[in-house]
């Protein structure tokens, strides 16, 4: 579903990845770990699409379609959502008005049917209730004055309601407490398929005994410095990331 | 123009003053004409028009559009608007070049004692308004170009709402010009809302595309003891169009006035808002929305002034800005000696879509009174990049995500605008508006 090629990428002046190899397939779930600063977040926005961040080496497939070519929104159109680490808030803007956009127009895309106003709260009502979220969200601004927690939930709802191919999942975890990080885990769960793929990054082990992945990255200085199944979650958790040799030619 | 010139009209247009006239305005217009002749157009020396040259307007020449031609002009002229607000209104006046059509408005029906009508047609005896209030509100002696529209208005609009009178349906006042290059007209409007009464009026100005002429506004309001008006400008000249309007507010005691001031076209705009709260317990609202792009440029100035103990006023004036524009806005808050328990607040809130626009904003406050409270807030800045990319990383496609952040801006404003029709209205235009903005961008 997704190969990544030797990515390069640079944000301000600086290279910040420097050569990535990911091959994520149908059905898997793949879990990027690594230190602050590594350029977790980094792989996750120039994977989304962000204009800022620029690719400077390298290939990235979806489905078999060169990835990079696309502007986010056709990314998002085409399957792929980003569940921000640090979701935006967007005053004036309802959120109910924003998912109903946003699903209409990627409904559009794969050609289905726009929803009205009814179908459209039938759905969202539901997606809701699975994440234990409260209705009055809809009619607030996006995220605007969300707790953290509440912004992580939200971010998973619209992923629920969109309900892309490829979800990368950006630390949606830090934040929740241990019924909210239940929750959103279930929900994940809930949305695993063969068709459907996702890519956790996170710091903590934690996530992973709820959401259990087939695969496990380190991620350090902008390389994938070890990968390994679900095990290797565990001996970070156990050890840090010091005892991880740095590759040659990183610093 | 040469300050001759205008002499010239001036007396060109005398005999054709509507018979019976008062007095009072001939003296008026004669009086504010040898202000106007004295002092000439303002410079950028003169602090009040510091950031706007009217230099275009200054050595252009302007004639005044001739009389009777009204009601001759198409019934298409209407259609000159862009805003779509038919419907909404039960009486429509339309006025072509600055004189009343009679034959494309409709007065409708009205409570007793209602006048809605065309300025010109009343004369002296026959209407205190007139009488008491007309040249009362809007002084020319510091404002030149009041003063011009002082001596050269020849309709315009009078609305009076007698004592304890509420008219339930919005009145709108359609200035629509010919757009026939170089012509210049000065409407006047007169609103008088007696004792306890309430009512709606909008004000609405345009002209054809492309075309280059002159309007220049004095809107007077006079608010009786308890008296509420919810009064809306909505100004889309022509691009190439100079636009100059005052709206001056004289507010009574526990009267309650709110002026909502949408300006989307002009190349070159200057609007004036003064409202005086000449009595205790009074509140006023003042709100307004600018959109300019290409070369345009538009200049807000506000005055509130708090005379008088207890009066509240709110203040929010929003501007969005593309290609080369240039905006001013300045709003100024008096509280004066008595005006003690003033409770003020103005925001203002410009949003630069490209790099070449420009805004000089300045709240000015002049506190004479120690136990009030006055808040402002100005700030300028540019759609939220990560804002634009969360929405895109949704599947909104970017001109989208464009529209609707700023659309999200401009909804302080739009939101508070009471009347459904004018601001279902103008948030077309707006988007049919941004949509050309965000394209040449
Ligand atoms: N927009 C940006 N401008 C400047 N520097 C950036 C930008 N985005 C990322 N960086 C830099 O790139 C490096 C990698 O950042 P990134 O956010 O990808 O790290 P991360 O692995 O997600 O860290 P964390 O675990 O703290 O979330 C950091 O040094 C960061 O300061
Ligand atoms: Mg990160």
């Amino acid at each position: 579903m997704l190969k990544v090629r030797n990515l390069h990428a640079r944000v301000a002046g600086r290279e910040i990845l420097k050569g990535i190899d990911l091959n994520v397939k149908r059905g898997e779930v793949h879990a990027i770990m690594g230190p602050n600063g590594s350029g977790k977040s980094t792989l996750a926005r120039v994977l989304a699409g962000h204009p800022e961040y620029e690719v400077t080496e390298g290939e990235v497939q979806f489905e078999s379609k060169d990835l990079l070519d696309m502007d986010p929104e056709v990314r998002a159109r085409e399957g792929v959502f980003l569940a921000f680490q640090y979701p935006v808030e967007i005053a004036g803007v309802n959120n109910a008005y924003f998912l109903k956009s946003a699903l209409n127009t990627v409904r559009k895309e794969r050609g289905l049917q726009e929803l009205d106003a009814m179908e459209f709260l039938t759905l969202v009502r539901a997606r809701m209730k699975e994440l234990d979220m409260d209705e009055s969200f809809l009619n607030r601004p996006v995220n605007e004055s969300f707790s953290g927690g509440e912004k992580k939930r939200n971010e998973i709802f619209q992923m629920a309601v969109l309900e892309p191919k490829l979800c990368v999942l950006d630390e949606t975890d830090s934040g929740l407490d241990i019924d909210a990080l239940k929750v959103v885990s279930q929900g994940v769960n809930m949305m695993r398929s063969p068709d459907r793929a996702f890519v956790l990054v996170t710091h903590y082990q934690r996530l992973l005994n709820y959401i259990v992945p087939d695969h496990v990255h380190v991620l350090s200085e902008g390389r994938i410095v070890r990968s390994g199944g679900k095990e290797l979650a565990l001996e970070l958790e156990d050890k840090g990331y010091s005892w991880l040799e740095q590759p040659a030619g990183a610093r | 123009m040469s300050l001759d010139a205008y002499k010239a009209e001036f007396d060109k247009a005398k005999p054709q003053r509507s018979k019976g006239e008062p007095a009072r305005i001939g003296r008026a217009r004669d009086e504010a004409l040898s202000r106007f002749l004295a002092n000439g157009f303002p410079t950028t020396k003169n602090e009040e028009w510091k950031f706007t040259s009217v230099e275009k307007i200054a050595s252009r020449t302007f004639a005044l559009a001739g009389s009777g031609e009204a009601d001759r002009a198409k019934p298409a002229a209407k259609d000159v608007s862009p805003f779509q607000l038919s419907g909404a209104f039960g009486s429509e006046l339309v006025f072509v070049d600055g004189r009343y059509a009679a034959a494309l408005s409709t007065v409708g029906s009205l409570p007793k004692g209602v006048q809605v009508s065309s300025l010109a047609a009343y004369t002296a005896g026959q209407t205190d308004a007139i009488e008491s209030h007309l040249g009362q509100v809007a002084p020319f002696d510091r404002q030149p170009f009041v003063a011009l529209n002082t001596a050269f208005f020849a309709d315009g609009a009078l609305v009076s709402i007698p004592a304890r009178t509420v008219v339930e349906k919005p009145i709108h006042l359609q200035f629509i010009s010919t757009g026939q290059a170089n012509q210049m007209a000065h409407p006047r409007v007169l609103i008088v809302m007696g004792e306890q009464s309430q009512g709606a009026v909008v004000e609405s100005y345009a002209g054809p595309a492309g075309a280059e002429y002159f309007t220049n506004v004095v809107t007077e309001v006079v608010m009786g003891e308890q008296s509420v008006l919810d009064h809306y400008k909505l100004q889309h000249e022509s691009n190439q169009a100079f636009h100059i309007g005052a709206i001056y507010v004289k507010a009574a005691r526990s009267a309650n006035c709110s002026s909502h001031s949408i300006s989307l076209g002009g190349a070159l705009v200057r609007n004036d808002v003064v409202a005086v709260l000449g009595g205790e317990g009074g509140q006023c609202t003042l709100n307004g929305l600018y959109l300019v792009d290409g070369q345009r440029h538009v200049d807000n100035h506000t005055t509130i002034d708090h005379a008088m103990p207890n009066c509240d006023s709110r203040e929010i004036y929003k501007g969005i800005l593309a290609g080369k524009s240039r905006g001013v806005f300045n709003g100024k808050i008096i509280v004066r000696p008595d005006a003690q328990k003033t409770d003020a607040k103005q925001t203002n809130r410009a949003l630069l879509l490209s790099e070449d626009a420009q805004i000089n904003s300045k709240p000015e406050l002049e506190i004479f009174a120690n136990d009030v409270k006055c808040t402002h807030g100005a700030a300028v800045g540019q759609l939220d990049k990560d804002a634009v990319f969360y929405l895109r990383s949704r599947g909104i496609g970017l001109v989208e995500a464009r529209h609707v952040l700023i659309h999200a801006f401009a909804g302080d404003v739009l939101n508070k605008l009471p009347l459904l029709a004018v601001r279902k209205g103008v948030e077309d235009v707006l988007h049919r508006q941004l949509d050309n903005a965000l394209r040449a961008a």
